[in-house]
């Protein structure tokens, strides 16, 4: 790792949308093949993170570069080297799994010849190819994620970028992602950065964590080091408990704030 | 857990080297018509419920008008004169409705996947476009084998039936794209699907598909000039039945108005990006 380009750099990242705050001058890095958790309650601004470094929204203050490309000056360039797996799951569910991942081993570039060959890899890593001529809207949950999974390998990148990726997922499906991710990093050495709440998660799969708050990180290092830090015997729900603090132990206030931006997303959607 | 990190295997993480704009714009047309054709292909009973408004426009109407002889339309039988009105009628259906697919998308998450691929915003558009131009021309091209079957003798020329694809496609883009400019601006399904609804039926009957413009009154002769889809009808009249036309402008206009159109919805795509 020493030597190499970091994988992520933030440095004095902001972002508001309106009045709101959701990414309060963050610094944080994600070192070449290390799997970096991004954790905190619903509305820390994980995802904000995530889709500023990602390139979907616009970089106004700070600055953001993937394995040393600046994603404003060059997002293009950024996106050839990142997969992308949203919170919310999203697939083509009248296309086969198969053409779901074509799809996107066309939008990457993926030479012609190497098509096929590199879409039966990406199917076969996530253990879909008895479902792959299947169309999409047959698969189960646990099924769509890994799909998801196998478009967002396809193009072989550098980084991989899950916001949430086990979310609703059953105990069973979480450890095929998780088996998944460990050994995108192992195998390909290939550099992960996740959002997620569940401290389990965080805990088994992270090489180092950044726990964020209301769009400021909080606390960041390896599970251990948080652990100790917080005393003798803590568990990770502890450090979170510690760190995320007092807004924690007001679970109806957070939930109204919930509410009410659902309202709003549903109006905003009509 | 604390398996040492390793370097980046030499051909994983590399990406690919760029291409030039239109290869990649090429690329992503490319893409995308095959994903609409795979979409065609796993769900064909669209193609038969949106065939079904045509032919009867085709059968009831233009039977029952070529006995009344009530409309000029010179040396055409008015089934023949009404056929590519249809036709470019049953294309422009398909494609005023497409930008639903662009909010749907959106609203499932898939067209921020699409975003952060390496596709310029132009290129996902004329891609979606093109893909929209391939869903009107399997719908065009039912209609067209109808019209043959109740009579209306049709070239069978290649190059002329090729030069009608091309106008179809040029027509399709322009008003998919138009479809998709209300998405940016409406960003609901229902409120599109409503306006939709609300224009089609104005765009058709100002446009030259069912009656020579010079039938109509001064201020629809207007709009129908401004139309786009008349002059897809006129260059389809040409090409299809021989009926004297200036194919350079109709194709120069419906031209312009697809470059127009792809330019102002790549505009808006950011607002739904957000
Ligand atoms: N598109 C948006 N418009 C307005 N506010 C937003 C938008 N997206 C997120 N926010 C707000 O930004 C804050 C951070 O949200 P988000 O990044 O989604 O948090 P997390 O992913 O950690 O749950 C929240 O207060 C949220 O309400
Ligand atoms: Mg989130």
């Amino acid at each position: 790792m020493s030597g190499a380009v970091d994988a992520v750099r933030c440095v004095g990242l902001v972002h508001r949308f309106g009045d709101v705050l959701a990414v309060d001058h963050l610094d944080f890095r994600v070192g070449s093949g290390e799997v970096v958790g991004l954790l905190g309650p619903n509305g820390a601004g994980k995802t904000t993170t995530i889709r500023l470094i990602n390139t979907l929204l616009p970089v106004r203050e700070g600055t953001v570069e993937v394995f040393g490309v600046n994603v404003r000056s060059n997002p293009m360039g950024v996106r050839r080297l990142i997969g992308y797996v949203p919170q919310q799951l999203s697939i083509e569910g009248a296309l086969t799994g198969r053409e779901n991942v074509t799809l996107f081993a066309r939008l990457f570039d993926v030479p012609r010849r190497e098509r096929a060959d590199r879409v039966r890899e990406a199917l076969a890593l996530l253990d879909l190819e008895d479902a792959a001529d299947r169309t999409a809207s047959t698969y189960s949950g646990g099924m769509v994620r890994r799909l998801e999974l196998a478009q967002a390998l396809v193009s072989r990148p550098a980084l991989l970028v899950l916001d949430e990726p086990t979310t609703g997922l059953d105990p069973l499906a979480r450890e095929g992602v998780w088996e998944r991710v460990r050994r995108m990093r192992d195998e390909h050495g290939m550099s992960v950065l996740l959002t997620t709440h569940y401290m389990e998660e965080a805990d088994e799969l992270c090489d180092r964590l950044v726990l964020m708050h209301r769009g400021a990180l909080q606390a960041e290092g390896t599970p251990s080091q948080l652990k100790a830090a917080v005393g003798p015997g803590a568990s990770l729900d502890d450090v979170f408990r510690h760190f995320a603090g007092g807004e924690l132990r007001a679970p109806e206030q957070e939930g109204l704030r919930d509410v009410r931006a659902t309202r709003r997303t549903a109006r905003r959607l009509g | 857990m604390s398996v040492p990190p390793v370097a980046p295997r030499a051909d994983w993480g590399s990406g690919v080297a760029p291409r030039n704009a239109v290869a990649l714009a090429g690329s992503r047309i490319v893409a995308f018509c095959v994903v609409e054709w795979q979409k065609l292909m796993h769900d064909r009973t669209e193609l038969v419920t949106r065939a079904i408004q045509p032919v009867l426009w085709l059968v009831v109407f233009g039977e029952t008008f070529s006995r009344v002889r009530a409309i000029p339309t010179g040396s055409l039988s008015y089934l023949q004169y009404m056929a590519p009105g249809i036709i470019a009628q049953s294309g422009m259906f398909v494609a005023i409705f497409y930008g639903i697919q662009i909010i749907w998308e959106r609203d499932a998450g898939i067209l921020a996947k699409l975003l952060v691929t390496p596709t310029p915003r132009v290129a996902l558009i004329a891609g979606k476009s093109f893909a929209a131009a391939v869903r009107a021309l399997a719908m065009v091209v039912v209609i067209l084998l109808v019209s043959v079957v109740i009579g209306v003798g049709m070239t069978a020329n290649p190059l002329r039936l090729l030069g009608a694809g091309a106008s179809v496609v040029l027509g399709t883009i322009f008003f998919s794209c138009l479809s998709m400019v209300i998405a940016g601006l409406v960003m609901s399904r229902d409120r599109l699907m409503g306006i939709g609804q609300a224009i089609t039926m104005p765009l058709f009957f100002a446009s030259s598909a069912l009656y020579p413009v010079s039938m109509m009154p001064t201020w629809l002769q207007h709009l129908s000039t401004a139309n786009p889809l008349s002059y897809e009808v006129s260059s389809l009249r040409t090409l299809l039945l021989g009926n004297p036309g200036n194919l350079w402008s109709d194709f120069a206009v419906l031209t312009v108005a697809a470059v127009l159109g792809i330019i102002a919805a790549s505009r808006l795509l950011g607002r739904l990006a957000r």
